[in-house]
């Protein structure tokens, strides 16, 4: 069991994400940097989809009443056991009373806390996942709050060596400026070329209003193809008749400040999608935050696949990596 | 205001997961019921590699793992569905009627909608006052009457869980068209009842919104914790083709409702109904009495 001393910003528990009630309008929630999620899970022994806590900004304060593994991943929010500072990405052994809290983050937005055995809350239509607007999945269907008392499973795997060293091109780093790959598509006809063009010239700039909903960035305004508005779109530019919004497009609402919907996002609406943010890049968005800047970068649906096949490749050395410590040790 | 678009079924990537098919640019029978065998043919197909189906107002998405199934393969899938399609229109669908309460010009949406002149094209009037005016009514009433005398279908769920976007049965002439809001609402009373372009709502949970807000719906339409009856299979009531009559209800009707609800026992007013899109789209006007009819045994 994991006694909450303090939530932290917005604590929630997340596995895999709850994929196929996207027609209900159901969006899969989920980790928002998987690559960070499932690393914590294999570090621990887990099976790589087990639920873990993303924590975002600042820490939570946790107090452990059993022997355990943990190892926490992500952005880097300097995680301490007792006081004592210890690695990211690495497997730790705690005792009975020991305590886990966090520094101020350095960089990133987002930490994972796995725990060998996952955190276990009930699932919910296939998931563990914490979507918070309807409180569905996760614990009680909200953010963690002082006072929690949190499960956890049977690990599946023995935890990896304590000794383990992920080598350097393993360990992601997070900087303030960033490349977001898109596909464009979706709506896109209804900006002008100009505006296309613009769209990829700007660094946008992250509001303050990111969360696991949705980014809006601040540029400039983009402008759509003048045109008479088709029955049922509504009067703006911008609009279209509503239409299903894929995880990681991009709505321009009346031209002036771009949405990223992202894994707790409303699933369809009325503004046009101009473009689609790959989904090994969604894994990034995850750990940028307000005032960052984005520069957009338009690849082909190949670049796309690939970069999937990219991430699995580092998953696969990450398991190796994992399997010869092991045996080593 | 309204401009027929024709336009020729767009193919789009949305990233390297989504295929999105547009079917028609403007909200149209046809596109709705197209696009519905088109999905209908797809889940029948069972094809490994497809996350979610997911159809749309006048287009459709569909989620795929592309390890599995390329989207270029799955469009060329989608392609030869749609040519194959020849007699979508006479394809029989089994739908339900459900009679859904709504209480007008209620307190709390009231309440909401006038925290948000600001975000509206006409501060000085209410939402509905406003929708009255350039749909042409002579009054508000007239415009809640209209809404009561037609019922609408549901052509796709989305947005938030289970929030139902409804196409009212009726010719174009009649049929109400709204801007959303200038600049959306951060909030949206839970159950508020609205409009959209050609759509009507229902807002299932509190959030943000951009339509505009008539009533609140004296029912639930999402229980997360599945207590009544209705929602025993699904946290989530509507589906699409499901037939929606929204019916202007009092305040004690209202207060009646909500009592039910919390005491466990309210269940919807159903009614089975099979048709083809045919049907329909012949006259729409005809069918929707039909509806009526069927939905309160009214065998005349």
């Amino acid at each position: 069991m994991i006694n909450v001393k303090e939530p932290g910003l917005m604590t929630t528990v997340q596995d895999n994400g709850r994929n196929g009630y996207y027609s209900f309008g159901m969006p899969p929630s989920g980790a928002m940097d998987k690559y960070s999620f499932i690393v914590a899970n294999l570090l621990v022994g887990n099976d790589e989809n087990a639920a873990v806590l993303e924590a975002t900004y600042l820490g939570p304060t946790l107090e452990f009443d059993c022997e355990t593994t943990i190892a926490v991943t992500g952005g880097e929010i300097p995680p301490k056991l007792n006081g004592e500072p210890f690695g990211l990405w690495k497997p730790v052994h705690v005792e009975k009373g020991d305590v886990l809290s966090f520094d101020f983050v350095k960089s990133g937005t987002r930490v994972y806390i796995a725990v060998a055995g996952g955190i276990d809350v009930p699932i919910k239509m296939g998931s563990r996942s914490t979507y918070t607007l309807c409180g569905i999945g996760g614990f009680e269907g909200r953010a963690l709050q002082k006072g929690d008392v949190l499960k956890t499973g049977e690990a599946s795997n023995p935890p990896a060596s304590t000794e383990i060293t992920l080598s350097e091109e393993l360990i992601p780093k997070y900087g303030n400026r960033h490349e977001i790959r898109v596909i464009m598509g979706l709506c896109s006809y209804r900006l002008t070329e100009e505006s296309k063009k613009k769209f990829f010239d700007i660094e946008w700039t992250v509001t303050p209003d990111a969360n696991r909903v949705g980014y809006r960035f601040k540029g400039e305004p983009l402008e759509f193809v003048e045109r008479e508005q088709p029955f049922g779109a509504g009067s703006d530019p911008s609009n279209v008749t509503d239409l299903g919004y894929p995880i990681g497009s991009i709505q321009i609402p009346a031209g002036i400040e771009p949405i990223a919907l992202l894994n707790d996002a409303v699933t369809g609406g009325g503004y046009a999608t101009i473009a689609t943010i790959i989904s090994i890049d969604l894994f990034k968005m995850g750990q940028i935050k307000s005032n960052d800047k984005v520069k957009f970068i338009e690849v082909s649906l190949d670049e796309a696949i690939e970069a999937r096949k990219e991430l699995n490749a580092k998953l696969d050395q990450v398991k190796e990596t994992i399997k010869t410590v092991s045996i080593g040790g | 205001m309204s401009a027929e678009t024709k336009t020729q079924t767009r193919y789009e990537y949305g990233g390297d997961e989504f295929v999105f098919v547009e079917l028609s640019e403007s909200m149209t029978l046809e596109a709705m019921f197209k696009g519905m065998a088109i999905t209908n043919k797809l889940a029948e197909q069972n094809r490994e590699g497809i996350i979610d189906i997911c159809p749309g107002n006048a287009s459709y998405m569909i989620r795929v793992d592309p390890e599995v199934l390329h989207p270029n393969e799955l469009i060329s899938v989608l392609k030869e569905i749609e040519a194959s399609l020849t007699d979508y229109e006479e394809t029989t669908i089994h739908s339900r009627l459900v009679d859904v309460p709504i209480l007008f010009e209620d307190p709390w949406t009231y309440e909401a909608l006038m925290k948000f002149r600001d975000n509206h094209q006409d501060p000085d009037s209410t939402d509905l006052e406003y929708s009255a005016r350039i749909n042409d009514f002579e009054s508000k009433e007239e415009l809640i009457q209209n809404i009561n005398d037609f019922p609408f279908l549901v052509s796709m769920v989305g947005f938030v869980p289970g929030l139902p976007f409804s196409f009212q049965l009726t010719s174009q002439e009649k049929q109400i068209e709204v801007p959303k809001y200038v600049r959306p609402r951060t909030f949206t009373p839970e159950r508020a009842f609205g409009f959209g372009g050609a759509f009507a709502v229902i807002y299932p949970v509190q959030g943000a919104g951009g339509y505009q807000l008539y009533g609140t719906a004296a029912a639930p339409i999402l229980d997360v914790e599945q207590k009544l009856e209705d929602f025993k299979e699904s946290m989530v009531y509507f589906r699409q083709s499901d037939i929606l009559r929204y019916r202007s209800i009092s305040m004690d009707e209202y207060e009646r409702i909500r009592k039910e609800v919390e005491e466990g026992r309210f269940r919807y007013r159903t009614r089975e109904m099979s048709f083809t899109p045919k049907d329909v789209m012949k006259n729409p006007e005809e069918f929707a009495s039909k509806v009526m009819r069927r939905l309160y045994d009214d065998q005349r």
